[in-house]
């Protein structure tokens, strides 16, 4: 058995080597598919990124009556934070709004003054609420209209900005969805021009299948070699796409960092390296040992 | 050592390969299987290597009933057998040495007696210098001759040639019977088919006269007799 594997590999290693421009011609391929295929993950990467940075951007405020102590914003503070839909509540006390206003309204003299003529605070404690996805804040707005909670409100900013909500909701899992079917098509158009290269690759080594046969040799020794070009036509592939996509990503970095505010994506790429390569070696190696294994059984009767 | 019984090979109703042959070959006979193109001599040599099934009939060679092998079990028996192409079939990406090694390396022979078998087997037919040059690299003759050393490395029982001088000039044609020849005076069992009557005529040896499928002449230091 290890004479047999040892000679599956040496043959596959001296057919990859002596059908040189064949081997580049899959290599090439595969890179170009392998290209895809880390475009696509980079693209989940940079999708995820600009998602995660409008969802930041999306909360909802809950006024409380100035009659309202804050202990009893608090403890409605807790409630909200134990809703499974719930991923953070800040609770802004009317002194805190007050700073806060009058920081947005530096240099405007007129409403500072209109404020200090009042003589106490008409600014409303609130809570600021993070839902994990935008579609939450439906749900969420409904547990505010619980009549223990709903006694101390004075308004709500999801009934105002809903329409808004739900669109950019929407817009977001178009986006997700796109995505993943995007990412699903290309995966399958790349993988199927990759089999279809080693097909026709093996194709053209038909005869010889059929003179291996004609000495005598077992499937597994015909199978084999093609199987061992398979995964070095896979590894070379995954190795040579990172290597390129390196430079690429470092310059892209600086102009997508423009776009979606908090994503270097050269650093995802430099820190998930060896994830990425893994990803990669997956996808090359499985491919091309898989269309080997299929297309040279085509061959391999009588 | 093999033996046809009945054996007929229809591949649809207007085109019956073969009918009701049946004959026997003993160990280290030299069997000439003679006819037109398209009597059926290549019909009996596939089903013989198990490269086609018969319709109808069995075929033995040894303790191996070879219209029953499956996929699976043709390799093992095909390591039995020697076999000579007309189109010399190596593999073109290996050297001479390596393509005659390649019978040993499919048997699971190690390494050692593989390094020591192959440039005997190479000196045997003659090129022996010969062993690093690709098939591209060397004439029909040469090639065939590898062929030959190929088909006898690994000691087979029975060597089938297939039109063997069907791509070779009168003078490389000589060289490659002689050969044949000399193998099956060391033992080994040999069948040769062909068409060429010069050759068959010149053997002195068993023939099989095949016409439209038919077996119609078996003997003993026979001649071609075209019908």
């Amino acid at each position: 058995m290890i004479t047999t594997l040892s000679r599956i590999i040496h043959f596959g290693l001296q057919n990859f080597w002596r059908n040189g421009l064949l081997s580049t011609g899959t290599v090439a391929i595969t890179l170009l598919a392998l290209m895809v295929s880390l475009g696509l993950i980079l693209f989940g990467v940079v999708t995820d990124a600009a998602v995660a940075s409008v969802q930041d951007k999306i909360d909802i405020s809950v006024y409380f009556k100035t009659s309202t102590s804050e202990d009893q914003v608090l403890s409605i503070k807790q409630v909200l934070e134990a809703l499974p839909e719930v991923k953070n509540v800040d609770y802004v006390s009317r002194d805190q709004a007050l700073e806060i206003f009058k920081t947005e309204h530096e240099g405007d003299e007129e409403v500072l003054q209109a404020i200090s003529i009042l003589g106490s605070n008409p600014l409303e404690a609130y809570l600021n609420i993070r839902a994990y996805k935008p579609n939450q804040y439906a749900l969420i707005d409904e547990n505010l209209k619980n009549p223990s909670i709903a006694q101390y409100v004075s308004s709500r900013s999801y009934s105002e900005n809903q329409l808004v909500i739900d669109r950019l909701s929407r817009i977001i899992s178009n986006v997700s969805l796109g995505g993943f079917a995007l990412t699903i098509i290309l995966a399958l158009v790349a993988g199927l021009i990759v089999y279809n290269t080693i097909r026709l690759a093996i194709y053209s080594g038909r005869d010889e299948i059929g003179i291996m046969r004609a000495v005598g040799a077992s499937n597994f020794l015909v199978r084999g070699p093609f199987m061992v070009d398979g995964i070095l036509t896979g590894t070379i592939a995954a190795v040579l796409s990172l290597i390129i996509a390196a430079p690429v990503l470092s310059f892209l970095s600086s102009k997508l960092g423009g776009f979606v505010p908090g994503l270097d994506i050269f650093q995802y790429f430099y820190t998930n390296i060896f994830s990425l390569l893994g990803l990669q070696l997956l996808f090359g190696v499985g491919v091309c040992t898989i269309s080997s294994f299929l297309a040279a059984r085509r061959y391999l009767k009588n | 050592m093999i033996a046809f019984q009945n054996v007929f090979k229809i591949y649809n109703s207007h085109s019956v390969a073969l009918e009701d042959i049946a004959f026997q070959v003993s160990p280290g006979e030299f069997v000439s299987i003679v006819g037109r193109s398209g009597a059926g001599k290549s019909t009996v040599i596939r089903l013989l290597i198990g490269e086609e099934k018969p319709t109808k009939g069995r075929i033995f060679f040894g303790q191996y009933e070879v219209n029953k092998l499956t996929d699976r079990e043709l390799p093992a028996f095909r390591r039995h057998v020697g076999v000579v192409f007309q189109d010399f079939r190596l593999l073109p990406m290996k050297s001479a040495y390596e393509n005659v090694a390649f019978a040993l390396e499919v048997a699971g022979r190690p390494q050692r007696e593989i390094s020591d078998l192959v440039p005997q087997v190479l000196d045997m037919v003659g090129l022996g210098d010969k062993g690093k040059n690709f098939p591209h690299e060397l004439s029909g003759g040469e090639k065939q001759r590898v062929a030959i050393a190929r088909a006898m490395v690994h000691r087979p029982e029975v060597i089938i040639a297939d039109e063997p001088t069907g791509n070779l000039d009168p003078f490389h044609t000589m060289e490659i019977i002689n050969l044949l020849l000399k193998i099956n005076q060391l033992g080994t069992t040999l069948v040769l088919a062909t068409h060429n009557k010069d050759i068959v005529n010149g053997l002195n040896k068993r023939v099989i006269t095949l016409d439209h499928g038919r077996i119609i002449r078996d003997e003993e230091k026979g001649k071609y007799i075209l019908v």
